[in-house]
């Protein structure tokens, strides 16, 4: 068995959405950490289940909270500095949850962030950002937020809210879809905590983490899957790069630095670390990988893949990945007809100058606005239909597409026979 | 003019053109061909009618050119079918003789081939060909003609070509909403290898392989007659479409590349050149890589290939291809096809040529006709009277004619 590497861990969920985050981590209990739950609005946190509570109390609103004003929630923060950084004392780490573009979240969460640095402890975020419905302020507020945290924390790993969407079809509620993120962000913490406590037979220590983390990247994206069974580590691969937030396995491609962790609960075979990683290193170009295996007798007869990847500023803050995971692709083959729906978003993307903050949405004619919500439209049926078929067949079919398909011994024969054989032309 | 009775037409509805040929039997049998109309196709992939509007408006095209050449008025077709949905197996029959003198007369012919036929189909097939292969007579095999001889026990081998009834159907609706009759429905491979091969070849043991554009179609003949049929759906669509995907040029393109470059075994020559090509109008120059090429088409033709001789040699007949192999359809025309098939089946492989028939050279020489003309010839040897000791005939009998009569 594994040895547990002692480390002191707090866990922090600022503003609502963070308080929420927060409780489906204490849910999980994670051994020997500790969860304090941060909020201005009092109601918030009497809901939680966070063991520890700080309220930052506004004498103007009585304690309803912020009217979302990240102004105001930075003040109430610095207000109680003190009493925060007594928190963050003796932390050796501290992870914050945080749903930016609201008041507190974006107010305190840098605050907290400065606290817990000033303390030495190394500080990795997590948050939600907004919905696009939310509007551009807030969309805005949250960037200005996002870029805050990032000043203080080692790392920060955000959520799109948007690719929320993704994973839900027309009938999930409100309240089942708010549930699903936060399981998945929770799953995420999961994976992290396993990696990062469990001594592993291939270690991935803090010191990793915070390298994929650390500056030039512009997004983190993190998750997590989990398979069981006789290929298990085929079924992970493929639910990893089925996962909304990596874009189909495309935000690998565009990443600069990858870290892979592999646990199960036990014979995990080197053939199935092979596997995973064949997988990963065959879509992320140049980018830097890390890896990490470990055995944990709590997963059972499970195989769980955590992948974190982080990606280099000045992509889009919309749908960076499928634009940067195209390019250099389109370059190095002189193809330009193909992927002519992302040729205007990747135009903007160069004549936009380097501003601090990226807007959050481009400027869009009606048609145009048109054409992404056919996108998204788009993803959602795929996202129904990834456990059918993969990805690669459809595109290869080309002209057959819509026939019946030629199958003979098992091979279909419309795909190329140079695709079935794997020849490699030079 | 004509009359009416000796014209015969072959019309083949394939994936890339519908051709219809015009024979003119005389008197003695001889065949002759007078007249071609083509048209390129349109809503038919892999040898399967798609957009039956299309369709008919490219057969009336074809139709029109073939009455015009050969100055008659066409009445009634051979229709040519194909499909991945065709299938054929070799069924075998027997019946005991039960008459006192054990003398075999034509009713227990009659009887034990129809036992044969007699097989269970899926609710939605029908059969289109049955053929009947050589009778046993108390073990004696190979016995062409059994009537007169004495035995008690009678077997046969029928040869049963199936398809879908519906599939079948679509092909002959479109024909009939032209107001032509449809005489019989023909499996195209079948009718590639009449027009091909000699009786020689036939005796000696020949494989013919149809190359078209949506399905590859191929008989084996030996001891004179039909061992096994097959058809495979990937033809020169899937050439095209392999080398539109891997080339990554649109589809028009990759088929022209496919006629100008293509072969089918990779050129020693070509190794590392490239030749520069705009992938359309308004795009910009590219390199393409002639060896790549010819690799993803070498690829596709040699597994083609490798499928026909797996499936012949679980029929256990790999090893009876004394005359060789023959190659015919649109895809006879690739470069070093000839090597390729060498190379997979191990025996000499030659281009068909309609050599058993009269008529307009042009026609003859090119292997993609070889089925139209082959219908033709199909529809002589119906039309001569069955009785009339000509065992080819016999051999085609078909029993599709009640699939007609709606």
């Amino acid at each position: 068995m594994n040895t547990n590497i002692p480390l002191s861990v707090r866990f922090f969920g600022v503003g609502n959405a963070g308080v929420n985050m927060l409780d489906r981590v204490v849910d999980r209990g994670f051994a020997g950490a500790s969860c304090i739950a941060i909020n201005t609005d009092a109601s918030s946190l009497a809901a939680s289940t966070a063991p520890e509570k700080i309220n930052l109390e506004s004498k103007a609103f009585a304690g309803m909270g912020t009217g979302g004003d990240p102004a105001r929630g930075r003040e109430l923060a610095e207000e109680m500095f003190g009493r925060i950084k007594s928190r963050c004392e003796g932390a050796q780490v501290v992870f914050i949850f945080a749903g930016l573009g609201g008041g507190a979240g974006s107010g305190a969460a840098p605050v907290l962030a400065r606290a817990a640095k000033e303390c030495g402890a190394l500080v990795i975020g997590f948050v939600a950002m907004p919905f696009e419905f939310e509007g551009k302020r807030r969309q805005l507020a949250a960037r200005r937020a996002q870029d805050a945290l990032r000043e203080f924390a080692d790392g920060v790993v955000c959520w799109p809210n948007q690719k929320v969407f993704k994973l839900v079809d027309e009938s999930t509620t409100v309240a089942d879809t708010l549930r699903g993120a936060n399981e998945r962000i929770a799953d995420g913490v999961a994976g992290l905590w396993r990696m990062l406590t469990q001594r592993g037979l291939l270690d991935v220590q803090f010191p990793d983490l915070c390298a994929v983390l650390r500056d030039s990247h512009q997004d983190a994206f993190f998750g997590s899957v989990e398979a069981i069974g006789e290929s298990r580590a085929a079924v992970a691969t493929e639910k990893l790069l089925a996962h909304p937030l990596l874009e189909g396995g495309e935000a690998l491609s565009g990443a600069n630095a990858i870290l892979v962790n592999i646990s199960a609960g036990a014979n995990l075979t080197m053939a199935e670390v092979g596997k995973v990683m064949d997988a990963v290193n065959s879509r992320c170009g140049e980018a830097k990988v890390f890896v990490g295996a470990s055995e944990d007798a709590g997963l059972g007869e499970n195989l769980q893949i955590t992948l974190v990847a982080a990606r280099r500023g000045e992509a889009l803050p919309e749908e960076p990945a499928p634009v940067r995971a195209v390019r250099p692709k389109s370059e190095a083959t002189g193809q330009s007809g193909l992927h002519l729906d992302t040729e205007f978003l990747e135009r903007q993307a160069m004549r936009r100058t380097r501003s601090r903050f990226v807007a959050p949405k481009p400027e869009m004619s009606a048609d145009e606005v048109e054409k992404l919500a056919e996108r998204t439209t788009r993803g959602r049926k795929a996202a129904k239909l990834r456990q059918a078929q993969l990805p690669l067949e459809i595109i290869s079919k080309g002209r057959f597409e819509k026939s019946e398909p030629t199958v003979l011994h098992g091979q279909d024969l419309d795909v190329p026979t140079f695709v079935r054989r794997n020849m490699v032309f030079n | 003019m004509f009359d009416s009775s000796s014209i015969i037409v072959g019309l083949e509805i394939g994936t890339s053109k519908i051709c219809a040929v015009v024979g003119d039997m005389n008197a003695d049998g001889a065949l002759n061909i007078i007249g071609i109309g083509q048209a390129p196709a349109r809503g038919v992939r892999k040898g399967e009618i798609v957009d039956a509007g299309a369709v008919e408006e490219c057969v009336r095209d074809a139709i029109v050119q073939a009455e015009t050449m050969a100055d008659v008025e066409i009445r009634s077709v051979y229709l040519g079918v194909t499909g991945g949905h065709l299938r054929g197996f070799t069924n075998h029959g027997v019946h005991p003789v039960v008459s006192a003198d054990r003398e075999i007369t034509q009713d227990d012919v009659d009887d034990v081939v129809k036992n044969a036929k007699s097989v269970n189909l899926p609710a939605e097939n029908s059969v289109l060909h049955a053929i009947r292969q050589h009778f046993t007579v108390d073990g004696q095999s190979g016995v062409t003609n059994p009537v007169g001889m004495l035995g008690a026990r009678l077997e046969v081998d029928v040869h049963v070509v199936h398809g879908n009834t519906n599939r079948i159907q679509n092909a002959v609706r479109a024909v009939k909403a032209l107001q032509l009759e449809v005489d019989a429905v023909v499996f195209n491979g079948l009718a590639a290898s009449l027009a091909v091969l000699t009786d020689e070849q036939k005796e000696m043991g020949t494989l013919v392989i149809d190359l078209g554009g949506g399905t590859t179609n191929y008989v084996v003949y030996a001891e004179g007659i039909i061992k096994h049929t097959g058809t495979i759906a990937v033809g020169g669509d899937h050439v095209s479409n392999d080398l539109a995907f891997g080339l990554k040029v649109p589809l028009g393109r990759a088929e022209s590349l496919k006629i100008e470059l293509g072969t089918a075994v990779v050129d020693p020559s070509s190794h590392g050149r490239e030749v520069s090509f705009k992938p359309s109008a308004s795009g910009f120059e590219r390199l393409l890589n002639i060896e790549q090429l010819q690799m993803i088409m070498g690829a596709r033709l040699e597994e083609t290939f490798e499928l026909i001789a797996d499936d012949i040699d679980q029929a256990g007949l790999l090893n009876y291809l004394g005359g060789g192999v023959v190659l015919c359809g649109g895809g006879a025309r690739i470069p070093h096809i000839a090597d390729l098939a060498a190379d997979t089946f191990g025996v000499q492989v030659s281009l068909g040529r309609t050599n058993c028939i009269n008529g307009i050279k042009a026609a003859l020489d090119h292997p993609e006709f070889a089925t139209a003309i082959g219908l033709v010839r199909f529809g002589s040897l119906q039309q001569r009277k069955p009785k009339q000791v000509n065992p080819l005939a016999e051999t085609f009998k078909s029993t599709l004619t009640q699939f007609f009569r709606r």
